[in-house]
């Protein structure tokens, strides 16, 4: 049976066959159809353009090649090995090495196979790929670059599996490839024969693996791709039945929990009353490992309670006696100088100096994990966005061959970016190793504010200058608390060394990952902005988003000054002075939509804000209810302050796979940017986080909810999508800083603006979580 | 250990647990039920949000010792029995909009929207602004105002 391709997309219709060509217009790809019995592609993406040799002055770095370029380029060498099977049901099944975590790639991935095989969406199966350390680098869910780096290559591998099948059906039909028709899996010839793929499979099967040759069609004949559609695990989300980590059931996986120190990343000393807490109902094992004192039981709940019963002696960690304005001194005294170039008399210089607290990367699902460690080999399963850097811990933590490790990857309650570290992974299996019993571990939801992965407190000085309606220079010193790249994006970056654009070469990683991600999109004469880190022993990572929300804040903020200074209208100054047309596109039509500049009452105004990366922009514009009766309302526990009342956000995120989901995204974004810049932070005082809750830690409830959300899809030319999953946080959280500022006469240089106030009394940290209540009854509605 | 009857999704059972174990960890850990989720276990998230006897209610929050023979617990896997068919209508409503990103807190979600329907519909009222306000639930995605569109959307399909 042969296996070589038509050249000539046999049976797919053209939305539009008089219009030019566009996207990835005939380009030509290599796949292979891979030995087997029922049919098997594959792909390898090829021929990607390479970086830049030099960078010009302007535009910035990040302009011309960025972090996803990063991303996709290292991902290139071993895309060959992503794979398609079409099995004799008719299903087409694709394990995508990347992880869901609410994101919505899944869904995405099944539309662009869907799209290419002319099948129906609800007959592809995306699931997620186990750790496969010969993925190298093309196994990391981060960056908002899953469509960017996987597009291609999953529509490179449906198409050679559509030209086998069709060749298939070719034979069998006794017609030309050429003459046949796709529709829903139903291939037809002209005399109205037809076959499914679930009858060609087989046929289409290679006994050899074979490399084929294979054009994509043009984006314009897309049929799938580009138009709404609900999430593929929708059904399941909604009755219930869709399974995250806690809810596997591996056998002799008992619930885990780990009594954790009063300090961050403090150590266990000793433990006085091992015997007893072992003999507590329900309690199985009770070990010290490294991070505290784990105890295994037959219920959570029973966890809990041998958690609280625990008697610790603790060595104190790192950061001991550290809070909130040590860190900031510290900060304060590692900030670069300004170096403003020579400028002409009768220059005015603005500076501005922002601070943005510590805040938890949680998710609602907190980190967790299953192991099942014997004496040679080991199986976690477990959320992660880095799988390959997990496994290879875990194994090093174990003693193991990676080989004996097998590591699988499942749908994630959430991630923000927390999930690209295996914390849970590699506790649970160290636990299981001291046990000797396979475990279920799951951190309290006191323990991941205290001890779990934070944005790191950061700075942004900004000092420009202007003469004659021009802004003449614009410095940013951004000034952080060191993040933790060892998810693998450090690796990436070394590796691909050779490859980057000429400057970033002098540049350490942090700092180059800083340079490969902001573009400032305006032309504001000599530009320099340059990040500056302290390593205190802080758990840290990137928060849906690195550097860019508090980057974004400050400068847009900075930006309302300098219009003010100027005597402009804040969309007037950034109509004049942005450079991107795709940015200026998306903020014009947020003022429109959102009717920037209506007359609004005192102690209410709008925020306006852009932001521009993953090879996209946003706009935001948000309206804000900051007089003292809304201000003031009471809701028990909880955090009210002044209320964003209407968000408007448009996003060109390039070519769009899905709108739907690109929408839900945005919502999500914008969800975020306002927790950002009003409610949520971590509270750091003599070494310890003071948070241990949502009553605590204060991410947007339903009563911080703009009622009134609009999102505007912006139509784009782009030949390959840009990023969603983080787009629609920084100008978010810019918007609603501006909006504040306007509303009350004060501009905000603290992030969020509600951090000087702890509202709540902070729960124990011995033992270091709370009880259980027992009242739930008298709280039924 | 002492044993413990009472109703789930129409059926009765019995566990063998500790008086003070918490129901969420009876439905999740004794009975396998796990579309009730934990998100922070002190009535606070709320994602393990459930019904008893037909009303709203937090299971991390109940001994097993305080519900009894007759007690109803309804959980997410239970809710379209209640009406009788495949989907209740607030899942209906949940699907039409697409409202789920990552689903953990959905099930939750679903089980305190069907609920205030019903308390909002008991009064003769229907859903307002405020009452979506009033929503308890963490969505840490940020679906928000998906969920405010469906509980509207939900309520009147009620």
């Amino acid at each position: 049976m042969t296996t070589t391709p038509d050249q000539s997309h046999p049976g797919r219709p053209r939305r539009d066959p008089g219009s030019p060509p566009d996207g990835v217009s005939r380009r030509s790809f290599l796949g292979f159809v891979i030995a087997g019995t029922t049919l098997t592609v594959a792909a390898e993406v090829g021929g990607a353009p390479p970086a830049s040799a030099a960078v010009p002055t302007a535009p910035q770095v990040a302009e011309l090649y960025d972090l996803g370029d990063l991303q996709t380029h290292s991902a290139l060498p071993t895309s060959q090995l992503i794979r398609i099977t079409v099995d004799d049901h008719g299903l087409a099944h694709f394990a995508i090495p990347r992880m869901e975590v609410g994101q919505g790639i899944t869904t995405a991935a099944s539309m662009i196979i869907a799209d290419e095989l002319s099948m129906r969406v609800e007959d592809v199966r995306v699931t997620l790929a186990p750790a496969r350390p010969e993925l190298v680098f093309n196994q990391l869910t981060g960056g908002s670059n899953t469509m960017e780096s996987m597009f291609t290559p999953i529509r490179v591998a449906a198409a050679v599996a559509r030209g086998a099948l069709l060749q298939a059906a070719a034979t069998a039909l006794g017609a030309t490839v050429s003459s046949l028709v796709v529709k829903g899996g139903v291939v037809t010839a002209p005399d109205g024969s037809t076959r499914t793929y679930a009858a060609l499979s087989g046929a289409a099967a290679s006994s050899t693996t074979t490399a084929v040759r294979v054009e994509l069609a043009p984006t314009s004949s897309f049929d799938v791709v580009g138009t709404p559609r609900g999430r593929v695990d929708a059904l399941e989300a909604v009755t219930g039945r869709k399974r995250f980590t806690m809810d596997l059931d591996v056998p002799g996986a008992l619930p885990t929990m780990v009594c954790r120190p009063p300090t961050l990343n403090g150590s266990p000393r000793s433990v006085d009353n091992l015997s007893a807490v072992r003999a507590m109902p329900g309690v199985t094992d009770v070990v010290v490992v490294d991070t505290g004192v784990a105890v295994r039981a037959e219920t959570f709940g029973q966890c809990i309670d041998a958690v609280r019963a625990l008697r610790v002696t603790w060595a104190g960690g790192p950061v001991e006696g550290e809070s909130d304005d040590t860190v900031l001194n510290r900060l304060k005294a590692a900030e670069l100088p300004m170096a403003v170039p020579k400028v002409p008399l009768l220059t005015q210089t603005v500076d501005m100096r922002f601070e943005f607290m510590f805040r938890s990367s949680a998710a609602l699902e907190p980190n967790c994990a299953i192991a099942d460690v014997r004496d040679d080999h080991a199986t976690v399963w477990a959320g992660l966005k880095a799988p390959i850097v997990a496994q290879r811990n875990i194994a090093k933590a174990l003693g193991l061959p990676i080989a004996q490790v097998a590591v699988n990857v499942v749908t994630g309650g959430g991630s923000f970016g927390h999930k690209l570290f295996g914390d849970a992974a590699i506790e649970a299996a160290t636990i299981s190793r001291a046990m000797g019993k396979p475990v279920k571990l799951m951190w309290h939801r006191a323990d991941e504010p205290r001890q779990g992965r934070t944005h790191p407190m950061a700075t942004s000085r900004i000092r420009a200058t202007l003469l004659a309606g021009e802004v003449l220079t614009f410095e940013q010193r951004h000034t952080s608390v060191r993040t933790d790249f060892s998810h693998g994006l450090g690796e990436r970056l070394t590796a691909m060394a050779a490859e980057l654009p000429a400057g970033l070469g002098n540049l350490g990683l942090a700092e180059s990952i800083f340079t490969l991600t902001q573009e400032l999109p305006y032309d504001f004469g000599v530009v320099t902005q340059l990040l500056d880190e302290v390593d205190m022993g802080f758990n840290t990572g990137s928060m849906r988003n690195i550097y860019s929300p508090d980057v974004a804040c400050a400068n847009e903020l900075f930006i309302d000054q300098l219009a003010r200074k100027m005597r402009k209208d804040p969309l007037a100054f950034r109509l004049a002075f942005l450079r991107s047309e795709r940015v200026k596109a998306c903020l014009r039509k947020v003022a429109e939509v959102g009717q920037w500049g209506r007359a609004m009452p005192t102690g209410t105004a709008q925020g306006i804000a852009v932001h521009s990366e993953y090879k996209g922009a946003t706009a935001v514009l948000v309206e804000i209810d900051c007089r003292p009766e809304t201000v003031g309302r009471q809701v028990r526990d909880a955090v009210t302050g002044p209320r964003v009342t209407r968000a408007v956000i448009a996003i060109d995120a390039g070519l769009v796979v899905n709108p739907l989901g690109l929408e839900a995204q945005m919502m999500g974004g914008v969800s975020d940017g306002i927790a950002l810049a009003l409610t949520s932070s971590n509270h750091l005082v003599d070494g310890h986080f003071l948070e241990a809750s949502w009553d605590n830690y204060f991410y947007t409830r339903q009563w911080n909810v703009p009622p009134s959300f609009e999102c505007v899809v912006m139509p784009s030319d782009a030949s390959l999508p840009g990023g969603a999953g983080e787009a629609g946080v920084a100008a978010s959280v810019a918007a609603t800083a501006c909006a504040y500022a306007r509303a009350t006469g004060t501009v905000p240089t603290r992030f969020p603006v509600n951090h000087g106030t702890v509202s709540f009394t902070p729960k124990t940290f011995v033992p270091p979580v709370p009880p259980s209540p027992t009242d739930g009854l008298a709280h039924t509605y | 250990m002492a044993q413990h009857t009472f109703r789930v999704n129409g059926e009765a059972v019995t566990v063998d647990v500790a008086d003070d174990v918490r129901l969420l960890w009876v439905l999740r850990d004794v009975l396998g039920i796990t579309g009730p989720k934990y998100g922070c276990g002190i009535n606070v998230c709320k994602a393990c949000t459930s019904h008893i006897n037909g009303k709203a209610f937090n299971p991390c929050s109940v001994q097993v010792k305080d519900v009894g023979p007759d007690d109803e617990i309804t959980t997410i896997e239970g809710l379209p029995d209640t009406v009788g068919a495949d989907l209740h209508p607030m899942q209906e409503a949940w699907l039409e909009r697409d409202v789920a990103q990552c689903g953990y807190c959905q099930p939750g979600q679903i089980m305190a929207a069907v609920a205030l329907v019903h308390q909002v519909q008991a009064g003769g009222r229907q859903i307002t602004d405020d009452d979506l306000d009033g929503i308890r639930n963490v969505c840490r995605c940020g679906t928000y105002n998906r969920i405010r569109e469906a509980v509207r959307d939900g309520a009147a399909r009620m």
